[in-house]
């Protein structure tokens, strides 16, 4: 029997998610399950209700932040192996977001890799993505067309700071999840010499302060709450997607409505969403990259859990490395879906 | 090329003309030429480059690319010069990307054969913005919001020029402009206008309310019907290569080939396109809009919607401007020019009147008959370019309502880009809402910010940025006419639809039935 085969065997697709048998787990459960291992802490991954957690420490913090305090939390360091059931699971920086973890999973001598969402460039807010080998390497496809190639994201925030120099009277309102984008467009803009506040919606205050908890540096941050108008002229707002359409953004006078997101890439979305300044800056892995890692990581094969799976495949058969689709339903990361929902209210 | 690609990359995101015209101005003062006037007449629709046909671009693309990974990418990007731009797996950074003008001179001397081994080395050359923007050159129609009117109104602006005089010269210039760039900077003087079949810019009107009319003398005015056609000027040619002209100064003459050949004649008129009906009719502007904006237009399509051109004015003759003679002596001309009989042309009458109010009973008699209210010109007037006021009124009849329930919201865009503002309304038939089009203006801001609220709290469901709402809000639509149309489920398409009122009071149920407004369709 071929590897793929028996890793088949003991992992699992089942309703709630992808389900490890020898360690009586789930993956980013959909649905409460006894016993979860969560990679990290963007919505459709990381849910509450479970009856125990396993994952990074910062992970476990994001879900204490969005979810309240989860029963049975089990804090994972990187590289450490630990023992649940019958196998052996190590989480290995996935480098998405803060505290994203792919899981190495190790039973009866063979080794399935779940990557989680992933990406390889350099992030100055979590430590980078680490290449694995192993026999079969479960991956995203939230950008797999040749389409998506991402540009050099200093090159995205300097067109940033090139339009706040044309329209120096306008507030820059930037949409950004508040898990991981944002902090990273806050990063970013400080290493370009951008030294100013940053204004923030609400519903990122509490990440920003987590991301300082864990010692990144964001610089000086002021909520929009409060401040009156005309002080936010000229400035940078950081909000949630949903925001940028949402009731909440006519308070900004003549605002630049910027994006920053993998979308972005595609004009006639970013024109839909009424986005102004697009910015091309993802947490994902793009084309070349997806195809870069499972060149490094070697698997005997790769299976794909959600985003473009099919021209994936496709591209992997083409290399000679045997691929199928998951079918995992319930995971719709920075999809247009999300992008549409309303903010909470700031 | 890489300010013409990032000037198109601008654009095509800026919602407001203000922004538009800043972006082109600042193209203008700080790209070159020859570059820059190509820019303009890709922008104007002028500049003449070989097309590439979407077939052969495809071919193209699949000489690099797996073919199924580009159908997967086609499928989810939708727009072809799009998905080739971004896919296209050059490098872009080993040779100096090519300048506009090397690219559109290299086009213009190259056989056909040639043009495919050129496209490929500038896609190599360029990055992703680069190929995007020669791509959609190459392909025709740039689509990026920006019409040839706005291009001309940017230089205008930029270089502080009169944007009549533009229009004036355009037709006898060709990209890439350099004698209009270096009169807009001062450096040449005013390019002269050439040749007979020049554009003149049009003399407009302004629109007239009832009460304004106790402050004017009903004998220093005639009157005209205003006809519900397309308002053109007609350069004509003895040698049969005379022009028709739109409002916009865009030279619409391929498409109307059969008002061409009888425009045998050395004179400039100012008149209304209509299509001929019943005798010599005007027939109904749905009619008319089966011959518009076609590139190309068949005898059958001319045998069946024969074009016309119902003449109120003269401008020139036998190279004489008439333009600066009273409106009186003008149409002694003009009724001296048309008392030879002409195919593809006849006269506009003076309408008679005495009184004011005996002028309104007229205007209340206009509906029908391809008319849509009056026109009012001054006796003594010149023919004067642009909108003066005084001269000329238009006075359109009243427009026809419908009570209509509100179906679908979208979100605007620019400044109202967190409002639902755009709306799509139906009327009842039997007890289902069929969709009769769609409206965004007509309301206040404030009535903007109740209808916005109402939208949030009874949406059904959510399309991207469009919300599906509940029946239960009114609007009083006004429109201009009804017409029957393929497009809409319906069958009926409404002209110049705006909302006049919200009908909080009325409740859905009690909104116009389809029959209703099928009532109101002319022709």
């Amino acid at each position: 029997m071929n590897p793929s085969a028996v890793v088949a065997s003991w992992l699992k697709v089942t309703p709630a998610g992808l389900r490890a048998a020898p360690g009586n787990f789930w993956i980013d459960p959909v649905t409460p399950v006894d016993r979860a291992v969560i990679t990290h802490g963007h919505g459709d991954h990381a849910r509450g209700g479970h009856g125990s957690v396993l994952a990074t420490d910062p992970t476990l913090a994001i879900m204490a932040e969005r979810f309240g305090a989860q029963s049975g939390a089990q804090a994972a360091r990187y590289g450490e192996p630990i023992t649940v059931g019958d196998m052996r699971v190590t989480f290995v920086p996935a480098g998405h977001v803060l505290g994203s973890a792919q899981l190495v999973l190790e039973y009866n001598g063979l080794r399935a890799v779940v990557s989680g969402d992933y990406k390889r460039r350099r992030d100055p807010t979590c430590p980078p993505f680490e290449v694995t080998p192993c026999d079969v390497f479960i991956t995203e496809a939230t950008f797999a067309l040749p389409v998506f190639c991402h540009p050099d994201d200093g090159g995205e925030i300097a067109r940033l700071l090139h339009s706040m120099r044309v329209f120096p009277e306008r507030t820059h309102l930037v949409g950004a999840y508040a898990l991981g984008k944002a902090q990273r467009v806050i990063v970013l803009l400080r290493e370009a010499g951008y030294s100013a506040p940053i204004y923030l919606h609400g519903a990122l205050a509490g990440m920003c302060a987590l991301y300082r908890h864990y010692g990144i540096d964001l610089g000086e941050l002021r909520p929009v709450a409060g401040e009156p108008l005309k002080a936010l002229a000229g400035q940078i707002v950081l909000c949630p997607p949903g925001a940028l359409s949402d009731r909440w953004s006519r308070r900004m006078h003549e605002p630049v409505t910027a994006m920053a997101s993998g979308w972005m890439r595609i004009r006639q979305r970013a024109k839909q969403r009424g986005v102004e300044l697009p910015l091309v800056i993802s947490d994902h892995a793009d084309w070349n990259e997806l195809l870069q890692t499972v060149r490094e990581v070697k698997p005997g094969a790769v299976w794909i859990t959600h985003g473009r799976e099919e021209a994936l495949a496709h591209a992997l058969g083409v290399m000679g490395v045997p691929a199928q689709a998951l079918s995992l339903v319930g995971y719709d990361d920075e999809n247009d879906d999300d992008l549409t929902g309303t903010a909470p209210p700031s | 090329m890489k300010a013409f690609a990032a000037l198109l990359d601008q654009l095509i995101y800026q919602p407001s003309r203000l922004g538009k015209l800043r972006l082109l101005a600042d193209y203008f003062a700080t790209t070159p030429d020859p570059d820059r006037g190509y820019g303009l007449g890709a922008l104007a629709g002028t500049l003449d480059i070989p097309h590439a046909k979407p077939a052969a671009l495809r071919e193209l693309m699949t000489t690099r690319a797996d073919p199924v990974l580009f159908a997967y990418s086609y499928d989810y990007v939708g727009d072809l010069a799009e998905t080739i731009a971004l896919m296209w797996p050059g490098a872009g950074a080993n040779t100096a990307p090519p300048t506009l003008g090397h690219i559109v001179e290299t086009l213009r001397a190259s056989s056909k054969q040639a043009v495919p081994g050129l496209i490929a080395g500038w896609l190599d050359d360029l990055d992703a913005t680069g190929r995007w923007a020669l791509l959609k050159l190459l392909t025709g129609g740039l689509r990026i919001g920006v019409s040839a009117r706005l291009a001309k109104t940017a230089l205008a602006d930029w270089g502080a020029l009169d944007l009549a005089d533009i229009e004036e010269l355009w037709h006898g210039y060709e990209p890439p402009y350099t004698e209009m760039f270096a009169w807009a900077e001062k450096r040449g003087p005013k390019p002269p206008a050439t040749g007979a079949t020049a554009f003149r810019p049009f003399m407009l009107s302004q629109a007239i309310e009832e009460q304004e009319f106790a402050a004017l003398d009903p004998r220093d005015f005639i009157a005209e019907w205003k006809w519900d056609g397309i308002r053109v000027q007609v350069a004509g040619s003895t040698g049969g290569d005379g022009r028709v002209f739109a409002r916009s100064g865009d030279d619409i003459s391929a498409t109307f080939p059969d008002v061409i050949a009888a425009a045998r004649f050395e004179a400039v008129l100012d008149g209304e396109l209509l299509v001929r009906g019943d005798g010599f009719n005007p027939a109904p502007f749905a009619d008319l809009q089966q011959r518009l904006n076609r590139k190309a237009v068949t005898r059958k399509m001319i045998d069946q919607y024969p074009a016309f051109v119902r003449v109120y004015d003269i401008l020139f003759e036998k190279g004489e401007d008439l333009r600066g003679l009273p409106w009186e002596h003008r149409r002694q001309r003009l009724d001296a020019f048309m008392a030879t009989p002409r195919d593809a042309f006849d006269l506009s009458p003076v309408v008679a009147f005495d009184t004011w109010d005996a002028l309104k009973e007229l205007r209340a008699s206009s509906r029908g008959a391809g008319m849509e209210g009056l026109m009012l010109k001054r006796r003594d007037a010149p023919y004067i370019a642009g909108r003066p006021k005084g001269p000329w009124f238009k006075w359109k009849r009243d427009p026809l309502t419908v009570d209509a329930v509100l179906m679908y919201a979208q979100r605007g865009h620019g400044k109202r880009s967190s409002f639902y503002s755009d709306y799509t309304f139906g009327v009842w038939r039997d007890d289902e809402l069929v969709p009769i089009g769609k409206a965004y203006f007509g309301f206040t801001d404030a009535e903007l910010k109740q209808i916005d609220t109402w939208v949030r709290n009874n949406t059904t469901e959510r399309f991207g940025p469009v919300r599906a709402v509940s029946p239960g809000l009114v609007l009083e639509v006004a429109f201009d006419a009804a017409q029957r149309s393929t497009r809409h489920k319906s069958g009926i398409a409404l002209r110049f639809p705006r909302v006049s009122r919200l009908r909080w009071d009325k409740p859905a149920a009690e909104a116009d039935l389809l029959e209703t407004v099928e009532k109101l369709v002319e022709g």
